[in-house]
């Protein structure tokens, strides 16, 4: 498909909004579907290599009432037992056509706090938009309704017209309650529990918010003014913020209930703990983490090179080792920063990529060469201990494993040379153990998550958890979910005491 | 934000600092360090060991040598300014018990790390030897602090002009060769220094800790920028460390990852540096 600007989107939208919305009222599921897809726009390829600017533009007001016209407002609404969150989907959905935003913005927040965030990181392919009537219809999830560019749509109309409202606070009730962790799970506990009129603390290790949406999720995809305006909202609802604090470590966890006059804690502190390949040559210069390189590139602002003091590595030929979103934004940010070759190499195949579709879409057009059924085997490095080079395997698809995919299987005597003088590994995290190291009476799995109960609660009383702590590396939206459920039973529990 | 309460200035270009940090204080134990910024928006992270605290006043002391653009920024700071990010402690206490003698080594600004190592290593009752060194006479730190907890203190200097004219590792050699030969050897310094008093002290088989100054982003755990390998594995300095048996550390790799970003720092640090130096009328 070749490039179309935002200009000729929306211009093909108002032809096709002039033609339906004089009978959106009676349209025939027969006349939904005639309706086309509506494209997202975006920033040109070429341009966007260079910037870190939004690539996805969001839908004109246009697309998204004819987009929205495509929903078959199924009375069975499969769509929304796809959410982990069940927003009326089909609902919020009708607003958009019949051009009430408000309505569709109070349709979503009435389940899911941080929308704008959600319509534009959340995996629908596997979610909301999997299931629903219209990809049935043409036997491709590619052809649902596109939900999130909706949602999205609707969150960001009502921040750009400035409607964003703040959620009323009950009178106070003198009870505090700390949360660990400012990523998505921490600020929905701490809007949650605060409108319950609880003194709410926020206790955040970074010098900033947000967690992995800021530090990892690039700017290219996730604006950070979207996330400084989730928590403004938060600080206008009075929630306290306490930065450079790590609990473990500045103030043990039990301190808090203990010395500090805290009557509920809740734990969000992610996973933020980089697993390696345990391969030859993995502490060469020029091998990082996929946490690290982002780290450096979003939160420390390495990217804007001579403002930034934290120094980023130069590199011309970069291998990043994965194939889930935090490969993507890797091998994304290294294209930003001027690599020439940007490889992603991938055990198995394209289908069985954990990544967004839409990111590996968008690798794609920037120029990213994707290896497949392919491995690092060992790294090489020069005379100054740099990379040089890597060695590869081949693999090709055998028996599927418990995950049902199909297991990557080793090819013999297949090893080949990948030169390259970067190499970030971004094949998923473990859960960060300091708090579990310091708190030994806090119980977790063989994997170190945190172990919880059907209401979030942990091992110790007072003490809940909720989000990758919990469920290992997953996504925004279930973090999300899990915040609510912690933070409605830290509203039961504080409800019932004196 | 931790406000800066009091400055001196040490040698030619190392500084000594102490900040207001009430939950700092309270909770750090020998051998941690913080994590500061001079800049919340486009500063870099860096680690500095906690030299001194006092509970009473709520206070921590660093102790710092300009190397570059952040330590140099952090000298401009004032008595009365606030730094605006710290962040602490961080990284796993040194173990201290009873283990008999000890012999510390520090070199150049690892005297300061030292010196809290020292102190508690002392207040358990140990038999403390130690040695101190310096490229030249002006860039001795600490002498004092280190006599006055000391049972033994041997001072030298690269040149000579102070004390006796040696690197650390030969009194540290005496030391092993002596009758009763030393129960623990910390040392603390430039790596070099690192790997050639672990080696000086292999033979004799005298356990040897030392204390890594890897580059760090975050200090919890969560980049692994950090990295180093002991005994063949992967450890991150900040917590799993940043003490570790110096005999299993591979120095060669931890010296060429610290210079991972030389050619651009320096490249790019310095004509900013020199600018500034020029802009603040210079270093003292
Ligand atoms: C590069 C990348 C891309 C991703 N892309 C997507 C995507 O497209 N879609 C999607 O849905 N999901 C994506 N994810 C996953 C998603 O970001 C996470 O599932 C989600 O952020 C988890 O939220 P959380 O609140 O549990 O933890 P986090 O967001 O990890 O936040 C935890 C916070 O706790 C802080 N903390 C940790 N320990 C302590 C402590 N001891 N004391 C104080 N504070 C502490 C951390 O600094 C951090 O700010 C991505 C993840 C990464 C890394
Ligand atoms: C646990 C720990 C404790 C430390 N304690 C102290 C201390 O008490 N006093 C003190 O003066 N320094 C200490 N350091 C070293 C200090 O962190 C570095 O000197 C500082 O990060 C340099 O920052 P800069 O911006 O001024 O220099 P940069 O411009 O970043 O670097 C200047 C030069 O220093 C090298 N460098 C960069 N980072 C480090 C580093 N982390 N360690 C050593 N060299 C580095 C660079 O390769 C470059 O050649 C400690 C380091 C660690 C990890
Ligand atoms: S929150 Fe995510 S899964 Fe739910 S409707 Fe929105 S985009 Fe779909
Ligand atoms: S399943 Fe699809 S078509 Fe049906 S209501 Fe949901 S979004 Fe609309
Ligand atoms: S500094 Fe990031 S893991 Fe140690």
């Amino acid at each position: 498909m070749s490039f179309r600007t935002k200009e000729e989107l929306s211009k093909e939208a108002k032809v096709l909004l002039d033609k339906f919305l004089p009978i959106k009222d009676n349209l025939k599921p027969k006349d939904r579907i005639t309706i086309p897809l509506q494209e997202m726009p975006s920033q040109d390829p070429v341009v966007r290599r260079g910037n870190l600017d939004e690539v996805a533009l969001g839908y004109t007001e246009e697309q998204a009432r004819v987009e929205a016209m495509r929903c078959l407002q199924c009375k069975n609404k499969p769509c929304v037992a796809g959410c982990p969150v069940a927003i009326d989907i089909p609902l919020f959905i009708q607003h958009i056509v019949d051009g009430d935003y408000q309505s569709a913005v109070n349709v979503i927040k009435k389940t899911n706090l941080l929308p704008s965030i959600c319509g534009r990181v959340c995996p629908q392919e596997v979610q909301c938009q999997l299931p629903c009537t219209l990809g049935k219809v043409f036997k491709d999830v590619d052809k649902s309704v596109s939900i999130g560019r909706l949602e999205r749509f609707v969150a960001d109309w009502e921040r750009n017209t400035g409607k964003v409202s703040i959620p009323e606070v009950k009178p106070g009730t003198g009870k505090k309650v700390a949360i660990v962790g400012s990523g998505p799970a921490g600020l929905v506990v701490a809007a949650d529990v605060r409108r319950e009129g609880h003194e709410v603390t926020i206790f955040e290790a970074f010098h900033k918010l947000g967690g992995v949406t800021r530090y990892g999720i690039p700017e290219f995809r996730l604006p950070n003014y979207v996330i400084d305006q989730e928590i403004d909202t938060l600080k206008k609802m009075g929630v306290k913020i306490e930065k450079n604090y790590v609990i473990g470590r500045t103030r043990q966890l039990l301190d808090l209930i203990n010395k500090d006059g805290f009557s509920a804690i809740f734990v969000g502190t992610g996973a933020g703990l980089p697993m390696f390949m345990g391969i030859e040559g993995e502490s060469l210069v020029g091998v990082f983490s996929a946490n690290e390189y982002l780290t450096r590139a979003n939160l420390m602002r390495a990217f804007e090179r001579g403002v930034a003091d934290t120094p980023i590595y130069k590199s011309k030929k970069v291998a990043v080792l994965g194939g889930g979103n935090v490969a993507m934004d890797s091998a994304r940010m290294a294209v930003r920063l001027g690599a020439e070759k940007v490889y992603v190499v991938y055990r198995r195949t394209e289908v069985e990529m954990p990544a967004r579709k839409e990111e590996v879409a968008h690798a794609k057009e920037e120029g990213i060469e994707f290896h497949f059924l392919q491995n690092a085997k060992r790294i090489f490095g020069d005379e100054k201990g740099k990379v040089n080079a890597m060695e590869c395997l081949r693999y090709e698809l055998g028996e599927p494993d418990d995950s049902g995919r199909r297991r990557p299987v080793v090819i013999p005597n297949s090893e080949f040379i990948m030169e390259v003088d970067t190499v970030i590994v971004a094949i998923g995290n473990n859960s960060n153990p300091l708090i579990s190291q310091t708190t030994p009476e806090l119980k977790v799995n063989k994997w170190g998550n945190i172990i919880v109960d059907e209401n979030q609660k942990t091992s110790i009383d007072r003490i809940y958890a909720g989000g990758d702590i919990v469920l290992g590396a997953a996504t925004v939206i279930l973090a999300m979910g899990e915040g609510r459920k912690a933070a409605a039973s830290i509203n039961e529990l504080l409800k019932n005491e004196k | 934000m931790a406000k800066v309460l009091f400055k001196k200035q040490l040698s030619k270009d190392v500084f000594l600092m102490r900040l207001e940090a009430p939950l700092i204080a309270e909770e750090r134990k020998a051998g941690q360090f913080i994590i500061l910024q001079t800049n919340e928006d486009v500063g870099e992270r860096i680690p500095l060991t906690i030299a001194d605290a006092d509970k009473k006043d709520g206070s921590i002391t660093i102790i710092f040598q300009v190397v570059g653009k952040t330590t140099f920024d952090l000298s401009l700071f004032n008595e009365g300014d606030n730094i605006p990010t710290l962040v602490g402690p961080l990284g796993k206490p040194t173990h201290i018990e009873k283990f008999g003698t000890v012999v510390g080594v520090g070199g150049g600004i690892g005297v300061a790390p030292l010196h809290p190592i020292a102190q508690a290593l002392k207040e358990a009752g140990n038999h403390l030897i130690l040695i101190i060194g310096a490229r030249t006479k002006e860039l001795l730190i600490l002498e004092d602090e280190m006599k006055e907890i000391a049972d033994e203190l041997i001072v030298c200097t690269d040149d000579g002009s102070y004390g006796r004219k040696a690197l650390v590792t030969e009194p540290l050699k005496e030391v092993c060769e002596r009758n009763f030969k030393p129960d623990l050897a910390i040392a603390i310094g430039p790596p070099i220094m690192m790997k050639f008093c672990a080696e000086t002290t292999r033979p004799y088989g005298v356990q040897t800790l030392v204390s890594l100054n890897t580059i760090m982003v975050d200090g919890t755990g969560m980049c692994g920028g950090c990295r180093v390998n002991v005994d063949g594995k992967a450890k991150f300095v900040c917590v799993d460390g940043p003490e570790f048996d110096g005999h299993k550390v591979d120095f060669d790799n931890m010296m060429a990852r610290l210079n991972s970003y030389k050619d651009m720092e320096t490249i790019a640090h310095k004509c900013r540096l020199e600018e500034e130096i020029k802009r603040k009328g210079g270093l003292k």
